[in-house]
């Protein structure tokens, strides 16, 4: 049951998703009718898996939800700008009950009748005088828990002449027999009669009683057949439609009447003719509607199937479709439904495996090429030329393989917008979302981890870029400001852009903070981007007092750090009055890193490339002693300190020549620089990470391993931790407190 | 129907190895592959018995100079030397030693108790001996092979 929960909460983020993604829509003037469609099936499916799981509380919004977007769906509300937003508001509310159901807690009652007021006075403003049982059972929901559908009949009442309206029209209580015959594809798809009974039991007063009668003797059981029958009478002032829900899981897998009894409208059923006897009250046109209604289906060609009139006749009408109409039913109406693509759920270690695998498959047959031109074979031969073919096929397994773990960042953008809306609220700003390229891939453990620093830029945008509404029109602008969330690859990288159309980064403002806090010196010459770049050192922030919004205890160079943890980038564009723009700059996946071959006494080492800022080469003129064993290194004006790689790993217990070898500089997470002496670069390369925890243990100064084309391992280096100890000066060098001693030594 | 003649005591196979000129003998459930020699990565900061690390399909795999590790010289690889590819709980582990000897097959009760002796390395990681064919071989308790991650001082 856990696991069938854990899925229940899996489908629930895709349709919250679906939610919001055609909520947006509409906002935006969508007004194809399969979007609607689409909002209400997805709140139709959350209230569902709801119910299944006695979530009561989300079941209870999700109705009064789902009743307001039917008006909407059957134009009886009107699609404006106010309904959306209250309706987006409701698709933030049922996506905290979703959370706060599935971490088993508790919503505060008073936001979710709040709320679950203003849907219904929004359906009450519309459609009220068509609609009264709508309004009321919204009332219901405001008096409390009682857990009880009153009638939602609704969108049928404009073409109501048929027995839906007759049960509409009649606020009372209804006597309903039910007759469910469970086929045995029921069984077989796992659903189980007692749940649908009880889902039953809660419109009304239930009596069950058991039909056996088909039960063979035990010889003769099948024990997957299906034998039980149930007459159920069940007085309600719920519609046949809701009755009619309580079977939405068993639809087509069971034998279903459902008779009212004591309707003063029952005559007009008799006298329609009989198609099929079914049951002994009431004879409909079974077959007769379901043709109309595929007619109906065939000729909207997938679109608007919900069309209010069709609808009145095939739902609050047609009873149990008989077992043969059904499946033609259900066809006609998975045609109807915008194409989905199927999908499957693999678990992820397995997916990992697969990857691992073929990271393997391409080292062996770059091994495999090696060794076939180690054995003279010219490039023309037969063996060689199968090898090429190899060398593709296993890159484009590898890239199909790569793609398997890809996601769309919709995901991630997807959230934005009620972040948007809450800091616009708070903040007393108006913000525009623009968003573009969703729908670029990326891994998921990227995508997984690209949430909170794109979160983090885009409050900072609206609290600090983005002026206040009375601030732009004196400026000229629109009083609505424009955040713009952009993804998109460029040379084997996925970037994302954060735009924002405020006022651009206050570099004086900046400037002042940083000497305020000992950041830079007074008299420091800094160029713009130097400036901008200050955002990103720890414990800057220009926000005067620390606001509710940004001032989380996290700054920029926490999003900096984070972004560098996933092997990223991120820089700066400001102009003053126009807007700022950042942008992330991230790999495509983190089972591989592009990286810089080296060679470090005789050991072949990686660099991670996105450590790396650029590489030199030290002459005896910029190479400086600092201590007893300590180097610094010149690069332009300032000085950085040489570390030799082969001494810090203990490869060597000499340090070489610094001007015998290659330095690269570099950058830890926090700006630190230092400069990596090493003998020589062989290159840049991808590699596939490597752990080597799992059968090791960490290794300081070692990030990863990975292994090369000719099959040796080689160590990935941790940037971070060499800059941080670098540990081999024999006798310990008093460590340079202050800039001075460097001047002096550069005298 | 061996097993109906040692009803008493569990027979287990136990892989005997050369270092230097004694014999040891690990567990053969332990035991995933034996493979030669090939050169190893070395490990910056790692203590002087852990040769490095190799590829093994894919995985990368610690190579541990078992002579080295119980208090011998270290072991000069040559062309006769081999892996060992052992499974040590969650890490698959390499140890390198001089050469494979034999498959042997004893029941519980011809493994005797280390006898007490004073050396350290003897006490940590030979949790029995046994005599076969006037061989005297030791029984190697596989957990204390890799460094302690607190004991990792380089």
């Amino acid at each position: 049951m856990e696991a069938i929960k854990a899925t229940f909460f899996q489908e629930c983020e895709e349709l919250l998703a679906d939610l919001e993604a055609g909520l947006l829509a509409l906002e935006g003037g969508d007004t194809d009718p399969e979007t609607v469609n689409a909002v209400f099936r997805a709140v139709h499916s959350v209230k569902g898996g709801a119910g299944a799981f006695g979530l009561e509380q989300l079941v209870r919004f999700a109705h009064v939800f789902e009743t307001t977007l039917d008006h909407l769906r059957s134009h009886e509300l009107e699609q404006t700008a106010h309904v959306l937003k209250v309706m987006l508001r409701a698709a933030d509310l049922l996506a905290d009950l979703v959370r706060a159901a599935q971490s088993g807690a508790h919503l505060d009652e008073a936001r979710c009748q709040a709320l679950a007021e203003e849907l219904v006075a929004l359906s009450g403003d519309h459609a009220a005088e068509s609609e009264p049982m709508g309004a009321a059972s919204g009332a219901d929901y405001l008096l409390g828990d009682d857990f009880d559908f009153k009638p939602l009949q609704v969108a049928f009442t404009d073409s109501g002449d048929g027995a839906g309206g007759a049960v509409m029209d009649e606020p009372g209580l209804t006597d309903w027999v039910i007759r469910f015959r469970p086929l045995a594809t029921l069984y077989l798809k796992a659903n189980d009669p007692a749940l649908v009974l009880r889902e039953l039991e809660r419109l009304g007063a239930l009596e069950v009683g058991l039909e056996q009668s088909e039960l063979p003797l035990l010889d003769d059981l099948d024990p997957e057949g299906a034998y039980l029958a149930w007459t159920l009478r069940l007085r309600t002032s719920a519609s046949e439609a809701d009755i009619r829900e309580a079977f939405e899981f068993v639809d087509g897998d069971c034998d279903l009447e459902v008779t009212a009894v004591a309707d003063p409208f029952a005559a007009q059923f008799e006298e329609e003719p009989a198609a099929s006897p079914v049951s002994s009250d009431v004879e409909l046109d079974v077959m007769a509607l379901i043709q109309r209604a595929q007619a109906e289906v065939a000729s909207s060609d997938g679109g608007d199937i919900f069309e209010p009139a069709a609808l009145a006749e095939i739902a609050p009408d047609s009873p149990t479709p008989s077992p043969a109409a059904a499946p033609a039913a259900k066809t006609a109406d998975a045609a109807a439904v915008a194409p989905v693509t199927t999908t499957i759920r693999v678990d992820l270690d397995r997916v990992d495996r697969l990857i691992n695998l073929v990271g393997e498959l391409v080292i062996n047959q770059a091994m495999l090429s090696q060794r076939v031109i180690e054995a003279g074979l010219v490039r023309s031969s037969n063996v060689a030329l199968g090898l090429d073919d190899l060398e593709q096929l296993t890159r484009e397994i590898q890239d199909s393989v790569m793609a398997i773990r890809a996601q769309p960042v919709k995901s991630v953008f997807q959230r934005m917008p009620r972040l948007i809306r809450e800091i616009a609220a708070a903040t007393g700003k108006q913000v525009r979302l623009v968003t573009e390229g969703e729908g670029t891939e990326v891994d998921k453990t990227v995508i997984e981890r690209l949430t909170d620093p794109i979160t983090h830029m885009i409050r900072n945008a609206i609290d600090h870029g983005l002026e206040k509404p009375a601030d732009r029109v004196a400026a000229g602008k629109p009083a609505e400001g424009m955040v713009k969330l952009s993804a998109f690859h460029r040379s084997g990288r996925i970037v994302i852009e954060i735009t924002d159309d405020g006022a651009g980064i206050d570099r004086k403002r900046v400037r002042d903070k940083a000497i305020e806090k000992g950041l830079i010196a007074a008299e420091a010459v800094l160029t713009d981007e130097e400036t901008d770049n200050l955002l990103f050192m720890p414990g800057f922030s220009t926000a005067s007092a620390i606001s509710d919004i940004s001032g989380r205890g996290v700054g920029m160079d926490v999003v900096k750090r984070s972004v560098q943890g996933l092997g990223g980038r991120i820089t700066i564009a400001s102009r003053p009055g126009e807007g700022s723009t950042f942008t992330l700059s991230l790999p495509l996946t983190l089972a591989v890193l592009d990286g810089m071959v080296v060679t470090v006494d005789g050991h072949t080492l990686v660099a991670p490339l996105t450590a790396v800022i650029e590489t030199l080469q030290p002459k005896p003129d910029t190479v400086r002693s600092l201590g007893p064993s300590g180097m610094v290194v010149a690069v332009r004006d300032a000085f950085v300190p040489l570390i030799d790689i082969g001494a810090n790993l203990g490869f060597r217990s000499t340090p070489i020549d610094p001007c015998s070898g290659v330095a690269l500089l570099v950058e830890n997470d926090v700006g630190g620089h230092a400069a990596l002496l090493v003998d020589a670069i062989q290159g840049q390369r991808q590699v596939v990470i490597k752990s080597l925890e799992s059968n090791y243990q960490q290794v300081d100064g070692i990030a990863a391993a990975t292994i090369l084309g000719d099959g040796r391992v080689a160590l990935i280096l941790d940037v971070d931790a060499i800059i941080a100890n670098r540990r081999p000066e024999p006798t310990p060098a008093p460590a340079p407190e202050h800039n001075p001693p460097l001047l002096a030594t550069a005298s | 129907m061996s097993d109906l003649l040692h009803t008493s005591g569990q027979r287990r196979e136990l892989i005997s190895f050369r270092i230097g000129a004694q014999e040891f003998c690990v567990d053969i459930m332990a035991v995933r592959e034996i493979r030669g020699w090939t050169s190893a990565t070395p490990i910056p900061h790692s203590p002087n018995y852990v040769r490095g690390v190799i590829n093994l399909r894919g995985a990368v795999l610690p190579i541990v100079d078992l002579a080295a590790r119980l208090g011998f010289a270290i072991t000069e690889p040559s062309a006769r030397s081999v892996i060992i590819v052992t499974h040590i709980g969650e890490r698959t582990v390499g140890l390198l030693v001089d050469a494979v000897s034999d498959i042997l097959t004893v029941s519980d009760e011809v493994i005797q108790p280390t006898p007490d002796v004073t050396c350290d390395t003897v006490k940590a990681f030979v949790k029995g001996i046994l005599a076969v064919d006037d061989r005297l071989i030791s029984l190697i308790s596989l957990d204390r092979v890799l460094p302690d991650l607190e004991a990792e001082a380089a």
